[in-house]
């Protein structure tokens, strides 16, 4: 779940960027609402979190734009401001959701998983695949009557594949959902977490593509015995 | 006291002295008048006596019996208060009685031999004519008593006193009454006033109000306009001022959220760092409310004593001189061309210069020069104060915005609170003189600010503040 963060507070942004990376999400963060354009023009994201003032404009403005375009990508607003009359216009103007500063990084991260599982059209926030209900707050997964846990890092590169199951995912677009912890991504570092991962879940649960990179294996419907 | 009754005991004094004093004059001329006429009888009588006598027509008795009947008929006939006889006497030049009239009394009305007189005979003061007619040898006394003439006087006050008395106190209530009306305008303002409640800074309705009380309601809605306005100003100032704290305090919160959760310890490293900035940002901010709201209030600085601007300046760059070198920038303050210039307000003048300096700290490279110079400017009674760096500048289309409260540009990465050069202006506003933002000769931003200044103490040797704190 790759996430777009958009703020012009150095400090804060380096903290929603870590934070969110502790709750299993990748994002890439930006300053300016020119950058924010720039990044959404290029897509690839699941999310943003927007911030409501920005240098160069409004995070009003590039809602707008992106409304305008007819993107539904989920946007959470950030803002200083949190009078009823600032949310609704956050709202009407295209936010899926709406935080007052100072937030807890928790209920962000909650917020977040929703607005997104809302996109997804999902209603329960666990997500089933194969044998395995992932639950992505606790970013644990039950499996076979077994719960697992995984590492942010884990988590990230399942949910990454949990995305669209059965789709192929080369190693670079894996390793983009790792960019933006504090650390450099190690040239093996998908194969480590995806060994770790085939060690928690079922053997096959991950496919190799051989040249291309990695999927879900197809689900088995499993008789009822 | 109130004003009603103020100016009802002004009105009734004024009134009352008005009356005392027609009162006095009428009986002053009163007097004389009847004192006028009445003597003009008085000789009348007693010449008409003499020539009867003269005549040998009547005699002596019945003579001075004349004086009687006809002063009765003659005046005042109708008012018994004022029936009075004039009383005779006929004397011979060798001093024997030689007549009266039945009314005199017995003793000599007067001694003298002719002319008026004043008397007093068997206890009564008598006003007496004498004439006197050598040829037959006789005098003949006419006179009528002095309490007689000063009931007349006393009638004719009192006619007058009387009416007056009776319509004073009427007087009085309708000056009480008028005074009533003629205040109601105040009354209502008054009323209007007592009647709100503190916080209710709306205008009074002056449509109504009397053209006295006009300039009152004018000065009034005046100052609650003003009151309104600054009040307004203050609640936007506190509100935009909690609201631009908010985001340092999320950053710091998150980063505090970070450290705790990550197991990463280069992870929790990094968040202590990011919350340590966070802190130093969030301190600067809160200096610069405390010196807006200084500023804002324009606090007297009577015990600070005006010195010149060189040396309050030195102050200034050696507070700084740390923080540059902890950004690696080099500060060059040249301050030597203008030691004897005064400056009369220090505090003001040191948040302007350490608000654009920290301006221009945040704007400039690494490694760049951060110059501070200072030089007079129409012919000394001007002190223009340069701040000069090799930052990206302001764009010309911003340059009139950012002096506004919390508006950071577009080259500002966002790492000030966007209240710094609106505290320079307003501080240089205070001063009396002006800033002016522009690019400088080869890059960067020429921050200058034009002060008025006291007259210099020319010729005292300062010591050369020229100094280089080169990183």
């Amino acid at each position: 779940m790759r996430i777009l963060i958009v703020e012009d507070d150095d400090v804060l942004r380096d903290g929603l960027v870590a934070g969110l990376s502790l709750a299993g999400f990748t994002s890439e963060a930006v300053a300016t609402r020119a950058e924010g354009e720039a990044a959404l023009e290029a897509g690839g994201f699941s999310g943003v979190v927007l911030d409501f003032m920005l240098p160069d404009g409004s995070g009003l403005d590039l809602l707008a734009r992106l409304r305008a375009r007819g993107s539904t990508l989920p946007v959470l607003m950030l803002t200083a401001r949190d009078r009823p009359h600032d949310r609704v216009a956050g709202l009407d103007g295209g936010a899926d959701d709406y935080l007052g500063k100072p937030f807890d990084l928790e209920e962000l991260a909650a917020r977040l998983r929703a607005i997104l599982r809302r996109a997804e059209g999902r209603a329960d926030g666990r997500i089933s695949w194969n044998g395995l209900l992932l639950d992505p707050a606790k970013m644990e997964g039950e499996i076979d009557g077994e719960v697992q846990t995984f590492s942010p890092k884990e988590f990230a590169v399942l949910r990454a594949l949990l995305e669209r199951p059965g789709a192929v995912l080369g190693k670079s677009a894996l390793e983009e959902r790792l960019y933006g912890w504090q650390e450099g991504v190690e040239s093996n570092t998908v194969e480590v977490h995806i060994h770790r991962l085939r060690a928690k879940l079922r053997a096959g649960f991950i496919e190799t593509v051989r040249g291309a990179g990695y999927r879900l294996a197809p689900e088995v419907l499993r008789k009822i015995v | 006291m109130s004003m009603r009754l103020r100016l009802f005991l002004i009105l009734v004094l004024a009134t009352g002295t008005v009356w005392a004093s027609a009162v006095l004059w009428t009986r002053a001329r009163t007097e004389a008048h009847v004192e006028r006429v009445l003597d003009t009888r008085l000789s009348e009588a007693a010449r008409m006596v003499a020539s009867l006598v003269a005549d040998n027509s009547i005699d002596l008795e019945a003579a001075a019996g004349v004086v009687e009947g006809g002063g009765k008929e003659t005046t005042f006939a109708t008012a018994a208060d004022y029936e009075h006889r004039l009383s005779c006497q006929i004397w011979s030049v060798e001093g024997g009685l030689l007549g009266q009239s039945e009314g005199a009394p017995d003793g000599r009305l007067s001694s003298s031999s002719s002319g008026f007189s004043t008397s007093e005979v068997d206890g009564q003061a008598w006003r007496v004519y004498t004439a006197e007619d050598p040829d037959l040898g006789i005098r003949v006394m006419v006179a009528d008593t002095m309490a007689m003439r000063e009931n007349l006087v006393g009638s004719i006050i009192t006619a007058l006193v009387l009416p007056a008395g009776l319509v004073l106190p009427a007087l009085v209530g309708l000056i009480w009454i008028s005074l009533g009306q003629g205040l109601a305008p105040l009354d209502r303002v008054a009323r209007v006033l007592s009647s709100r409640s503190a916080s209710d800074l709306t205008p009074l309705p002056d449509e109504h109000a009397a053209s006295e009380v006009q300039p009152l309601i004018e000065g009034l809605n005046g100052l609650m306009t003003r009151v309104a306005s600054a009040r307004e100003s203050e609640r936007t100032f506190t509100a935009f001022a909690a609201h631009e704290l908010k985001t340092p305090l999320s950053g710091l919160k998150t980063q505090a959220q970070v450290a705790a959760m990550s197991p990463d310890p280069a992870t929790k490293d990094w968040a202590l760092v990011q919350i340590q900035k966070a802190v130093d940002r969030t301190d600067r901010m809160v200096r610069q409310l405390l010196d807006m709201a200084a500023v804002e209030a324009e606090v007297k600085e009577a015990d600070e004593h005006p010195g010149s601007i060189a040396s309050h300046l030195a102050g200034v760059v050696e507070d700084l001189a740390s923080l540059a070198r902890v950004k690696g920038l080099a500060l060059h303050a040249d301050l030597k061309e203008s030691c004897v210039l005064q400056c009369s307000r220090p505090l003001l003048l040191g948040i302007a210069v350490r608000n654009l300096l920290e301006n221009a700290f945040a704007a400039a490279p690494h490694g760049s020069e951060v110059a501070l110079t200072m030089q007079p400017v129409e012919e000394g009674r001007r002190c223009a104060i340069r701040v000069r760096d090799h930052g990206p500048g302001i764009p010309a289309d911003e340059v009139a915005l950012v002096t506004r409260r919390f508006v950071r540009g577009r080259q500002a990465q966002g790492t000030g609170s966007g209240l710094g050069l609106a505290i320079v202006d307003l501080a240089v506003e205070r001063l009396g003189g002006r800033l002016a933002l522009g690019p400088a000769e080869g890059g960067g931003l020429l921050a200058e600010i034009v002060l008025p200044c006291l007259s210099g103490r020319s010729g005292q040797a300062m010591p050369d503040l020229q100094t280089s704190l080169a990183s």
